[in-house]
Parts: structure tokens; C-alpha cells; sequence
């Protein structure tokens, strides 16, 4: 068929989103996701949830089941005490069949190294992947995509995709982590104030937020966690009204960041990109943005956070 | 007298001791000059491109060369930071940049970004590669990484506890460098954006305007997330707001601690700081380091040197995560009002033994009458009353008023060129 041998000559950006147990998996890639990143908090900073080696085992067998990929997030900055279940961690990710792991800590690639293991790899350095010619030095030591920064503008990502040797992934939607402490701030401060840190201020329980005294109008989510402290973004990047424009520019994946949305919200963004996707795909000069994509979205967006194309329009002075 | 038991000894082992380096903050040609008279081993500068501290006084390539010039008579090392995390638009120009780093004769260079790093290779080759502690690096293997990525020294994240370090120094043979003084950031180095998203300001190329210090409310949800009012706030009114800032790091009471780690160099954080911050912070733990590698045994912290660093100091302190987790105490939510008791009043630019008369360049109003109190790199240190004053030549004055004015003093006891006098505020 004419659509799909347009759709196969046009490589479409692969959609990806993050998910915290076997039946959001399952959902996400029901709804159109092409790759699903899970992980275990143990190593992996911020997903939505938690899967022991079993479950991203059987996630694996369900998501190839389906022509659907797992990525793994190995991706925290790691201290001593981790390094030592790290390379054996690997291996039974290897022995999974995932398609990837995600990693920023070197240790990562030591413990590859060392086991020769034959993992792909994703690179992830949060706010510091800044420039093309760093992203082609970890494709050196390995790297099969870079997963860029969320402050860079249209500009920036156009001139990486043009630079880079390998894939490269930017986040399309949800919210952002803005800053990442090892330390435990709410609880220091909550001790300070002589208040006790019940398990509802969890990460699974009720969310927490910061309003700096200046922008009374910003929600910013603080979780803490046995990790430490983040702080997300107050508003949420959405860039379905100029997705063509970054799939002209021939970015290889697009990530949606699911973190602290209900299940409807996140399968129906899902939904929403991959209608957009395949519609640019299936022929790319009859492109038209639909109302009814942002529609959608609106309709379940909290209305305390504003939706926007984040960094991808601004300059910024140093 | 106590001695601290290292795991050294009390695994019945023996180390050899190795004089750390003293590594000091330079802003500018001259804080570099005062820190390496003061006693720093090593200074760290910023150039105009390509450092963090877009804000402060950085240096021109001439200035470098004056600074390397002067370091060299004094046998101390240079490293210039380039230690931003660089965006497409920062790499072009940057081989001509680190070639003249090279050609200046900089000892190091420390940064954080790949990019950075294997440019210097190929346009600095004598330059030596220290990896920022933007870098984040807190284990071994990581540090092993980057020994084989040709970094001959790691500035470890200032999350490092000193068990780590330890740890690290046993698995890995390579230079170790960790803050132990000055501010801190409380977040992991690098990974914190609320400048961007507050000012526009990108924090990863200098931009940083401390938004963690700010102050900020903490709200709880009812609902899930679907809600427009918010409830429990647990910033009440009256109380102290929350804030990320956290307290500066001050490792003085634990030199002996820090030199059995092995750890090869001693950093003090403060390109923004002022002449008299580096001066006293370096010279007091000049005093504190030499005094225990002459007699180790015999060490004893002297007060003098916990009231040098507060006579430098503006925030409270801790020892952030060398012994354990940082906890409420380590962090700032009072607003501090603690006075400073003392402040910079002028420089000695000469001294003549025979009339005990000194030459003092003004850099904060003073007069007679008022309590001063002279500090010097080599042991000059007392109080005395400023008495009566006098211009150069020779012309009494009520007041010295104007700034780098050059004033005419009796003193108690013999001054050196370089000495700093302070003056006591009420």
C-alpha cells in the first residue's frame, strides 16, 4: 500500500515513554508508543514506578510481542555503594533482551566493559547535554543515541541533529527536572520547622510543590525520595503544534515525559503524538495540525500548569 | 591533646604523609597575587570564555601571563577554569583559545565538558586535564573512566564523603582535588536549571543567580494534581520561608582528617570573594596544614584559626557530606544577621623599623582612634589603636577617606609589605 511505502521511506521518530509497572506498558504501547523505559529505583532516577529484573523481563517479552521496544534507565549518579550490584544488574538486563539502557554515570561503562557485554546504549547527562561534538564522544565510548537537554532552542537541536554521528532524542511533552540534590530538603526543612515527614509526603503519595515568593503563580513539584530532592518544571513542554517542524529537521525520537499524570493523560498524549507522527509520516507536504490534537490535551491538563514549547523559542544570556 | 584515629591506624598500618597542595580562588591578577602570598600552592583563574562566574573579573590573556609570571617566581601553579557545559555555538573559537593557554604556560586547565576536553588535547597538549567537579564524580569507577580518558587529576563532587574518597584513592591511582572551603551548591554540580527557568540565565555557562538561596513555599495538594487550591501550606505565616541554600563548607577542624586521605589537593572556593575572604582563609589554613605535617602528633587546632575564618566568613558553616548526610543544621532558613566584627581597612605597602612608621593603602575608611588589627602570610598578627595619621607628606588627616589613598601610620610592631590591616566594627 502507497501509505505504507511512504511511511517506510520517511524513518518516523520513534515515541517513547517512561512507564512504572506491566500494565502501563502495556497501555502505552496500546496507545502508539514505539519504545517504553522502565527500571528499577535502585538504579534509575525518577521513573513512575519501580520493575524488579522478572518484570522488565516479561515487559520485554510482551513489548517485542507487540513490535514495541524496553529501554532500561540506568541513569543515576552513582555513589559506592551501588557499584558493587551494578555490572551484575547489567548482565541480567543483557540476559533480558533489552534494547537499550540508559546511562549517564561513566561507572555504566566500565561495568560493560568489564563484563563484555554487548548492551546498546543510550546517553543521558540531564541539563549538561549541550553540544553535539560531547554527544559524538560518548557515541565514541559506545553511545547509540544521545538523549539532548531540554534547555536548547529549535537552533541548537537543528545544528545537533546536523552534527551529531548518531541518533538523538528530545522530549516532546510533560513536565522537566529543573534541579537534582542529593540531599533530603523537605525533610531537613519540616525537621528544621519541628514537623514530622510522614510517608504521604512520598513520592507515590501526595505531591508536594514550591512557590517561589515572586511567581506566585508557579507550581514547581519537589519529590523526595531515598535519592534525594527534584524539582520539576511548573509548566509542561507541548510541542504538538510544531511537531512537523521538528520532524523535518529528522530528530530519531521523541520522548514523553509521563511523570506525576494520571494514566488517561499520558495514553491520551500518546495517542495524540502518534496520530501527528503518522499523519506527517504518510505524507509530510499535506501536513496539517488538527485543533482536536491540543484539544484533547487541554481537556486533561491541570489547569495550574501551563502548557508550552518550553526552551524551544528562547534565548538565553550568560 | 586527642588524636584521631585514621583506618590507617587503626588497621596497625603506616603511611607516608604528603604535603596536600593549597589550592586558592583568584578573581583577578591581583587576589592572585595576595592568595599566593598568603601561601597558596596553586590558584585558580577564569578566562573570558568558557568559565562559570561569568560575573566576575576574569582574565585577559596578558593578565594570565603576568599571573603565570608571578606564580612561577613564587613557585606556585596556575589552572585556568573552563568549566561550563558548552553549547553548539561555544565550541567554534575554542582550539585558539586553549592553544594560548598553552602558549601562556598554564599548568591545568579544569573542565567539565568532553568537548572541552579532547580539544584540549589535540590544541594544549602541556596542559594538564582536571576534571571539574561539574562532572559529579562520586565513585571509583568513574574516576577510573576518566584517568583513562588522559584526566590527570579529579575534583570530586562535593557529595564525596571521606570514606568515598578513601575508597577512591585505593582503587585508583590519579590526583584527587575536593573543596574544603567556601560556598556550596546544594544540589549535585551541574545539575541544577532554576536560573534558566527563573532569569533566562543558562547556570551551566555562568549564568547561576543563586535562586536556590531564594525563598520559596512549600505546599501540599489535596487532590492529586487536578486541584486549583491549595491547602496545607506548610510554610506558615511567620515562619521561615524554605529555601535549598545551604551552609558553606569549612573543613578547618579537620586538617589532620583530610591529609591521611590522601587527598592530594585542597580547594577553597571564592573567585567572587574579595581579597581579605582569600587572604585570611588561605593563610589560616596555611598555618593549620604546615603546622601539622612539621609535628602530627603534637597537632593541636588553634582558635586563632577558627577566628581567622570567621573574621573571613559571611555565612554560617558545616562540614557538608564528608561525615555524614547533611541534615537541618546544614542549611540556611533564618535569615542570618550575624554581624561581621571585623572589616577590610588597608593594605601595608611599606615599613620603615627605624621611626616604626608603615605606608598604608586605604581600602575601607578608617581614622584615629579606631581598634585595627594587623595580619600577615609569615606571623605578623596583633591589635593596637590607629593613632594619629598622616598623607605622604606628612600632613595630619581626621580621616583616611578615599579608596587605594596612601596613609601614613605609627605601628606597634614591625609590618611587611603585603600585610592587611583590618579594622573592629562596633
Amino acid at each position: 500500500m502507497l501509505d505504507n511505502q511512504a511511511s517506510d521511506a520517511l524513518r518516523k521518530p520513534e515515541l517513547s515513554i517512561a512507564a512504572g509497572s506491566l500494565e502501563e506498558v502495556k497501555l502505552y504501547i496500546e496507545a502508539g508508543a514505539d519504545a517504553v523505559i522502565v527500571g528499577d529505583l535502585t538504579y534509575a532516577e525518577r521513573l513512575p514506578g519501580s520493575l524488579p529484573v522478572s518484570g522488565i523481563a516479561e515487559a520485554v517479552k510482551l513489548a517485542h510481542g507487540k513490535q514495541a521496544k524496553i529501554y532500561v534507565a540506568v541513569n543515576k549518579i552513582f555513589d559506592h555503594s551501588l557499584l558493587t550490584g551494578l555490572g551484575d544488574y547489567l548482565q541480567s538486563l543483557q540476559d533480558c533482551g533489552v534494547d537499550a539502557v540508559i546511562f549517564g554515570d561513566p561507572a555504566v561503562l566500565m561495568a560493560v566493559k568489564d563484563r563484555g557485554l554487548s548492551l546498546k546504549l543510550h546517553w543521558t547527562a540531564e541539563m549538561t547535554t549541550t553540544n553535539y561534538m560531547t554527544a559524538n564522544y560518548w557515541a565514541g565510548k559506545g553511545a547509540s543515541r544521545t538523549i539532548l537537554a531540554r534547555e536548547l532552542n529549535m537552533e541548537e537541536i537543528a545544528e545537533f541533529k546536523r552534527g551529531a554521528n548518531h541518533e538523538i532524542q528530545i522530549q516532546v511533552h510533560g513536565m522537566t527536572n529543573i534541579y537534582h540534590s542529593k540531599r533530603k530538603l523537605v525533610k531537613h526543612y519540616l525537621t528544621h520547622r519541628g514537623k514530622e515527614l510522614t510517608p504521604e509526603y512520598r513520592q507515590d503519595g501526595k505531591v508536594l510543590y514550591l512557590i517561589e515568593k515572586e511567581r506566585p503563580d508557579e507550581r514547581y513539584p519537589i519529590i523526595e525520595n531515598e535519592n534525594g530532592t527534584h524539582i520539576m518544571s511548573s509548566d509542561d513542554i507541548c510541542t504538538i503544534e510544531c511537531l512537523d517542524e521538528l520532524m523535518a529537521l529528522g530528530i530519531d525520537a521523541f520522548y514523553i515525559e509521563g511523570l506525576l499524570k494520571p494514566l488517561e493523560y499520558n495514553t491520551t498524549v500518546v495517542r495524540v503524538y502518534r496520530e501527528a507522527i503518522d499523519a506527517y509520516a504518510s505524507n509530510p507536504d499535506a501536513y496539517e495540525f488538527r485543533e482536536e490534537w491540543l484539544d484533547a490535551i487541554h481537556e486533561l491538563q491541570d489547569p495550574g500548569r501551563e502548557l508550552t514549547f518550553g526552551f524551544l523559542f528562547k534565548e538565553q544570556v550568560y | 591533646m586527642t588524636i584521631t584515629m585514621s583506618r590507617e591506624e587503626m588497621l596497625g598500618k603506616r603511611r607516608k604523609l604528603a604535603l596536600p597542595e593549597l589550592l586558592a580562588p583568584a578573581g583577578n591578577l591581583e587576589k592572585l597575587k595576595f592568595a599566593i602570598r598568603y601561601g597558596a600552592d596553586a590558584v585558580y583563574i577564569g578566562g573570558q570564555r568558557y568559565g562559570l562566574r561569568s560575573n566576575a573579573d576574569n582574565f585577559s590573556f596578558q593578565e594570565m601571563r603576568e599571573g603565570v609570571a608571578f606564580a612561577r617566581q613564587h613557585g606556585a601553579k596556575v589552572f585556568v577554569a573552563t568549566n561550563i557545559y558548552a553549547h553548539n555555538e561555544d565550541l567554534s573559537g575554542l582550539h585558539d583559545y586553549l592553544s594560548e593557554l598553552d602558549r601562556i604556560g598554564i599548568d591545568a586547565i579544569i573542565v567539565a565538558d568532553p568537548a572541552i576536553i579532547e580539544t584540549a588535547k589535540r590544541a594544549a597538549p602541556n596542559v594538564e586535564l582536571h576534571l571539574s567537579t561539574q562532572q559529579s564524580t562520586l565513585n571509583w569507577q568513574a574516576v577510573r573512566f576518566w584517568k583513562n580518558e588522559g584526566v590527570s587529576r579529579v575534583v570530586l563532587a562535593r557529595e564525596a564523603s571521606m570514606r568515598e574518597i578513601e575508597e577512591i584513592k585505593e582503587h585508583v591511582d590519579i590526583e584527587i582535588e575536593v573543596f574544603i572551603h567556601g560556598a556550596m551548591c546544594s544540589s549535585y554540580s551541574g545539575r541544577c536549571v532554576l536560573s534558566n527557568h527563573f532569569t533566562d540565565r543558562d547556570s551551566n555557562r555562568g549564568g547561576c543567580c543563586q535562586s536556590c538561596r531564594w525563598k520559596y513555599d512549600l505546599f501540599v495538594s489535596e487532590e492529586e494534581l487536578m486541584t486549583e487550591s491549595y491547602s496545607a501550606q506548610l510554610t506558615d505565616e511567620g515562619e521561615d520561608p524554605f529555601t535549598m541554600s545551604s551552609k558553606d563548607m569549612c573543613m578547618i577542624e579537620h586538617i589532620p582528617a583530610l591529609i591521611r586521605s590522601g587527598v592530594d589537593s585542597f580547594k577553597i572556593e571564592g573567585r567572587m570573594k574579595s581579597i581579605h575572604y582569600v587572604a585570611t582563609v588561605v593563610n589560616a589554613y596555611r598555618q593549620a596544614i604546615d603546622s601539622y605535617m612539621r609535628d602530627p602528633f603534637g597537632y593541636e587546632l588553634k582558635q586563632e584559626w577558627l577566628e581567622e575564618i570567621g573574621k573571613a566568613a559571611n555565612r554560617p558553616v558545616s562540614t557538608g557530606f564528608f561525615f555524614d548526610e547533611p541534615d537541618h543544621d546544614d542549611h540556611i532558613y533564618t535569615p542570618e544577621d550575624k554581624p561581621q566584627a571585623y572589616d577590610f581597612a588597608g593594605l601595608v605597602m611599606d615599613y620603615d623599623a627605624a621611626s616604626g612608621m608603615a605606608v598604608i593603602e586605604q581600602r575601607n575608611h578608617f581614622k584615629p582612634g579606631q581598634e585595627v588589627e594587623f595580619i600577615g602570610p609569615d606571623g605578623t598578627h596583633f591589635k593596637q589603636i590607629v593613632g594619629d595619621i598622616f598623607d605622604t607628606e606628612g600632613k595630619p588627616l581626621d580621616a583616611a577617606r578615599h579608596p587605594l589613598q596612601l596613609i601614613r601610620m605609627h605601628v606597634d610592631k614591625p609590618v611587611k609589605k603585603f600585610d592587611m590591616m583590618r579594622k573592629k566594627l562596633n
